[in-house]
């Protein structure tokens, strides 16, 4: 192995840009609203991804810091989510995020 | 070696991630993002981010997958879902269009400042130094060091953020009380 193949901090962000355009993609293109939800999350773990990775080119603790309280925020964001996709599948089931348009005037 | 587990960890988190957005079943989905998930949590172990690392695996994969099953086969919405309906024309090439803009500029972004990134290194302070200082555990001291001095206050409210995101579930969640039917609580 060479020492020059040695993957450097450039290709863990570009690594964590195309994970975060996937989970775009997702987010838009899914009408199941838990499966976006699961697209919120790979689009944080990117986020993430490039915490950690600047971190460790930097050499501060603090992107590290930051990742943790990412991570209490996700997972009470899912917690939250999940809550109001039970309240809305109760009422209806196979709810698509299309089917939700109460609030349309 | 570096570069083997650079490799294997990319393609665990890319092969996941577009699972989880092609699969039609909800569950495949779920099990696509703990691929995912671990993907990541090699790359952290990588990066000498041994304890987020460890917290990934437990908090994500052990937690919110579950989480996230227990939710899809409780409410029995383990259907597959008919991927051929787009309800906006165009929305598929708007979305890709959208997706491939925001990877273009991040990774436009990151290539124009990637001098400056690896100019950045020698600059290095505390972190370093506790690494060369303290030989068990380096990363969990550092970083507790950092939460609980700096970051103190922060820490502390997010207990006080759970604690409403449970409480708020719990109240969302609930059944109405028969009394009084279709009150939203």
């Amino acid at each position: 192995m060479t020492a020059a193949a040695v993957p450097t901090t450039t290709w863990y962000l570009v690594l964590a840009a195309v994970l975060f355009g996937i989970g775009t993609v997702g987010v838009l293109v899914r009408r199941n609203p838990l499966i976006m939800l699961m697209c919120v999350e790979l689009m944080l773990n990117a986020v993430n991804l490039s915490f950690v990775a600047l971190s460790h080119q930097m050499g501060d603790i603090g992107g590290q810091t930051t990742v943790f309280f990412v991570m209490v925020v996700a997972a009470a964001e899912v917690v939250v989510g999940l809550g109001i996709i039970v309240a809305i599948l109760r009422r209806k089931p196979n709810a698509t995020a299309d089917d939700l348009a109460e609030l349309k005037g | 070696m570096q570069l083997f587990v650079f490799i294997c960890a990319a393609a665990m988190i890319l092969v996941g991630a577009v699972g989880v957005i092609t699969r039609s079943h909800p569950v495949h989905a779920a099990l696509s993002l703990i691929l995912t998930l671990f993907g990541v949590a090699v790359m952290y172990v990588s990066q000498e981010a041994q304890f987020l690392a460890a917290v990934q695996v437990i908090v994500y994969a052990g937690a919110i997958v579950v989480l996230f099953l227990f939710v899809i086969m409780l409410l029995g919405v383990d259907k597959a879902e008919d991927l051929q309906i787009e309800p906006f024309k165009l929305q598929r090439k708007v979305a890709a269009l959208v997706g491939g803009g925001v990877i273009g500029l991040i990774v436009f972004a990151a290539v124009s400042s990637r001098d400056n990134i690896a100019v950045a290194r020698p600059t290095q302070s505390e972190f370093v130094k506790d690494v060369a200082t303290t030989e068990h555990n380096s990363n969990i001291r550092s970083l507790a060091r950092d939460l609980f001095s700096d970051h103190v206050l922060a820490f502390e409210l997010t207990s006080v953020l759970l604690v409403i995101a449970v409480v708020g579930t719990v109240l969302l969640a609930r059944r109405a009380p028969k009394s009084t039917p279709e009150t939203p609580t």
